[in-house]
């Protein structure tokens, strides 16, 4: 059976993991750091775009609409919450409408359906907190917004059970050819590979480059973000984006799928992975979503993150062989999120082109379902907690996550091991109190179920460190 | 049917529960979330509990203890490890526990006394990297006096509330290096025995006036940065101060944990983030009842236990009469004062009333007064009020007599000579 390697595990890498787990191909996902999903795709705006911003003709067109198509049956599968609540482009003045004007041709060159630019008037009827000063808008009813590392986590995991390795904490320092295929070196050991997949993101050149000649180049740009508490998040219904200019789709301001206020990004140049969040920065925000919503309450903020696009200094997706039997997928900016399957079944097609023979599996793994206590009603609470009693221990407060979810994050078909990794799987710390009340109980739990001290217990990558050891011990 | 659900039993549920049962409530439900009663009090293993209301002086567990040693023969349900997730207009509670399953239960009267929680980093917007080794200074005294974990050797501590200062005297005494205190505002919103005895007594220096500007460290805290502001609470530039540290605590600041209050459509008060009540403790929702930190942020546990009795007695009078409130007259504020709990107060009501309220800055030597539309019913002279400590009036009902419902203008100014 040929083996293929898939260097990444964020959306990308997941979504291929995912897709060719159905077939009969040995398959190893090597990943950097300690869990998955723990870069781009953990901090962007968790958005699936309709569709109507890419230039018609361009990969980013076709794979942002097919992969908006896909989102709505993989997140039904595997039990990701995604919420079709629609996009308004806001236009302020007479260039503005110029702009979502040729949105609009571009969304119908693209084959995004149900657009139509809407009065001024008309969105504040149906967004009564939009600014006054909006003279139109275009409405896209197919955007979409979702929880963006479960996305990556379901598909990873789906892969996971139909046989497929996940290396962790293995960064792919050096690779060589071999007679067939290739040799990846990474910090946890040599792996052999006849296929190897690039979805490194914004390490995605770096890896191109130990098999090919550079023909790209990374350009980091970090977008930060506020999050507010729930009692901001009906402030607006749908994602509301301003017009989009040459650095980004602007500053947006959108309902999360868990009920939250998302706004941001701004678009700033940085050196690296630079995840720090600046003063100017959040003021820059403010400012700019204030254009499109004056009235969003800043004493119920309860987080700021930074993300860092994955761009480069090509202005499409990098989809093709980079070498022989190597994929190069990188250059996945936005929609990024929004293409991740169809950027996937691209790179299935590329692979057969390199010779993998994709047979598929007489049985394989297409569905997953999750416990979410808040969710449920009253009947389903009832009866999952008579059915194991550790449903009815509430340990999150804010989202009312309960013990037994926490435990089943921690026994998944790919562990939590860290604080932020019962985060990502069952939204755990992510309210109003971050954490404040439920971390020190979840370090219990995770430090109990792997036998270790609540010393030995992380918060999200290695080195994140929470307890320093144990009172009145020397060496603390 | 119950007679009373009280929810949450740390001090304030605690009293209230006590109270109510000394004054005649026969079936009385006492939820706790946590495994055991006594709230945040066990994690408080320091000190200076109980001055008022015991006359002594007790750490924060032997101050929950007397309370709950005095349970015995109350006959009060208790039941731990129990979280309510819903609470009805008709007085309906809705809980989970594991040992229970999920159960709803109506009550005659509920009190609300579910305390408070911190704010977080996120809701002040400390610019900067994320790392491990940012928390609250409450979450960091339940990790070292609870599970017996230090959270780190090199600390500096953003705010100066009384939790902070607490910590910034007990990770001293367990080998940590505190390095210093900042506090944005001129003065210091602890209480000024806890700056003298956690901080002056260790040398570790309080910077009013300072901000953490930025944090940095890729995955745990490696430096914060510290910046003097401005009358504007801006930074200034060039005030910058580099700290090698590992921890940053946080205490800047309490909030009433008042979801299910909301969820109830029971009214807030946007300024104490409590609910509004009459001077029976009774909130806009008839035969719910709130005290202690859910109805306002205090600092000391004595006051909770005052409030808590009231409220205890209250919903106790509210069964066993059944007479529903009457006519109110309201409260507002004026000059210095920020707040005023509580917000109404019972046309009817006999006794003393306690008002509490907090002053927006230091005033050395005050006027507080309480009026309605022609009469002015006291007014005394008071000095060293700080934003840090919460104020009380006590006013005597037969000061106010029978008049009909209007609005009371409870009055704070600055005399100067």
């Amino acid at each position: 059976m040929a083996k293929v390697a898939i260097i990444g595990c964020g959306v990308v890498g997941a979504a291929v993991a995912y897709k060719l787990s159905r077939y009969d191909a040995d398959i190893v996902i090597v990943e950097a750091e300690n869990d998955i999903a723990d870069g781009t795709t953990k901090a962007n705006s968790a958005i699936i775009h309709a569709g109507y911003d890419p230039e018609p003709g361009t990969l980013m067109a076709r794979l942002n609409v097919e992969g908006v198509k896909q989102a709505l049956e993989i997140s039904k599968k595997l039990d990701v919450p995604y919420k079709r609540i629609g996009s308004y482009v806001l236009a302020f003045s007479e260039e503005d409408c110029r702009t979502i004007e040729k949105l609009l041709s571009n969304s119908v060159a693209n084959g995004v359906e149900g657009c139509e630019i809407l009065s001024g008037d008309e969105v504040r009827k149906r967004e009564p907190n939009i600014s006054e000063e909006v003279i139109a808008a275009l409405w896209a009813p197919t955007a979409g917004i979702i929880n963006p590392w479960e996305y990556c986590i379901a598909m990873a995991e789906t892969a996971v059970r139909n046989g497929a390795d996940l290396k962790l904490n293995s960064r792919v320092e050096s690779i060589d050819k071999a007679e067939k295929g290739y040799v990846l070196h990474t910090s946890s050991g040599d792996i052999e590979a006849d296929y190897v997949v690039n979805a490194a993101g914004t390490f995605a050149d770096k890896i191109h480059n130990m098999v090919a000649e550079p023909v790209f180049r990374t350009v980091h740009s970090k977008g930060e973000y506020y999050i507010f508490d729930k009692e901001e998040g009906t402030r607006v219904g749908a994602v509301i984006f301003q017009c989009p200019s040459k650095v980004g789709k602007g500053v947006l301001v959108a309902p999360t799928v868990e009920g939250n206020l998302i706004l941001g990004p701004n678009a700033v140049d940085c050196d690296g992975d630079d995840l720090s969040v600046t003063a100017e920065g959040l003021e820059f925000i403010r400012k700019a979503a204030a254009r499109s919503v004056p009235n969003v309450n800043y004493s119920n903020a309860i987080r700021n993150f930074t993300g860092v696009r994955a761009n480069t200094d090509k202005s499409d997706f990098i989809i093709g062989v980079a070498a022989e039997d190597f994929i190069d997928l990188a250059g996945i900016k936005s929609p990024g999120l929004s293409s991740a399957p169809a950027i996937a079944d691209e790179a299935l097609k590329l692979l057969e082109g390199e010779g993998l023979k994709l047979n598929e599996k007489a049985e394989y793994v297409d569905s997953r379902k999750k416990v979410r206590f808040r969710d449920m009603n009253r009947e389903e609470r009832e009866e999952l907690i008579k059915s194991n009693p550790s449903y009815g221990k509430v340990v999150c407060r804010c989202e009312t996550v309960t013990e037994g979810e926490i435990l089943d994050a921690i026994h998944s078909p790919i562990p939590a091991r860290t604080l932020d990794g019962v985060k990502r799987r069952c939204s755990s710390g992510m309210g109003r109190c971050q954490g404040g009340f439920c971390g020190p109980r979840i370090v219990e739990l995770l430090a109990r179920e792997y036998g270790v001290s609540e010393a030995d217990i992380e918060k999200d990558k290695t080195g994140s460190y929470i307890l320093c050891g144990e009172t009145k011990e020397e060496k603390c | 049917m119950r007679d009373l659900i009280v929810i949450g039993a740390g001090p304030a549920g605690l009293a209230a529960a006590e109270e109510a049962s000394r004054n005649g409530l026969k079936d009385i439900l006492l939820i706790e979330r946590d495994d055991y009663l006594g709230g945040i009090l066990n994690q408080c293993i320091h000190n200076g509990f109980g001055l008022h209301h015991f006359k002594e002086e007790l750490t924060g567990p032997e101050y929950a203890s007397r309370f709950i040693d005095q349970l015995e023969g109350t006959g009060i349900n208790v039941m731990t490890g129990c979280m309510v997730i819903d609470i009805d207009e008709d007085r309906t509670v809705t809980y989970v526990s594991k040992e229970h399953g999920l159960v709803s239960e109506q009550a005659k009267a509920i009190i609300l006394s579910m305390g408070c929680r911190e704010r977080t980093r996120g809701a002040i917007g400390i610019p900067g990297t994320r790392p491990a080794g940012v928390l609250t200074a409450g979450a960091a005294q339940r990790y070292v006096n609870i599970d017996g974990f230090m959270v780190g050797k090199r600390v500096v501590i953003l705010g100066s509330g009384d939790i902070g200062l607490i910590m910034a005297r007990r990770l001293t005494l367990e080998g940590a290096e505190v390095l210093a205190c900042v506090e944005v505002m001129p003065y210091s919103s602890g209480l000024q025995r806890n700056i003298s005895q956690c901080l002056n007594d260790f040398g570790i220096p309080l910077y009013l006036s300072h901000t953490v500007t930025e944090i940095r460290g890729e995955n745990r805290v490696e430096q914060v940065v510290v910046q003097e502001v401005g009358p504007d609470r801006k930074p200034v530039p060039g005030t910058e101060m580099v700290y090698d540290c590992d921890t940053l605590l946080l205490s800047v600041g309490l909030i009433p944990e008042n979801e299910l209050t909301r969820e109830a459509g029971i009214k807030i008060d946007p300024r104490t983030k409590g609910a509004v009540v009459s001077d029976d403790m009774q909130t806009s929702l008839d035969g719910v009842f709130a005290c202690g930190n859910v109805l306002q942020v205090h600092d000391l546990v004595d006051n909770v236990t005052a409030e808590s009795l009231r409220a205890g007695k209250a919903a106790a009078e509210y069964v066993l009469s059944g007479k529903k409130r009457g006519e109110v007259h309201s409260v507002v504020t004026k000059g210095a004062a920020t707040y005023a709990v509580p917000q109404k107060i019972r046309c009817d009501a006999e006794g003393n009333v306690t008002m509490s309220f907090r002053v927006n800055r230091t005033i050395r030597k005050g006027t507080i007064s309480l009026s309605g539309k022609d009469k002015t019913f006291i007014s005394i002279k008071r000095s060293d009020m700080t934003p840090g400590e919460m104020q009380q009036l006590i006013v005597p009902m037969k000061l106010v007599g029978n008049i009909e419902p209007q609005e009371f203008v409870l009055d704070v100014e600055e005399v100067t000579e």
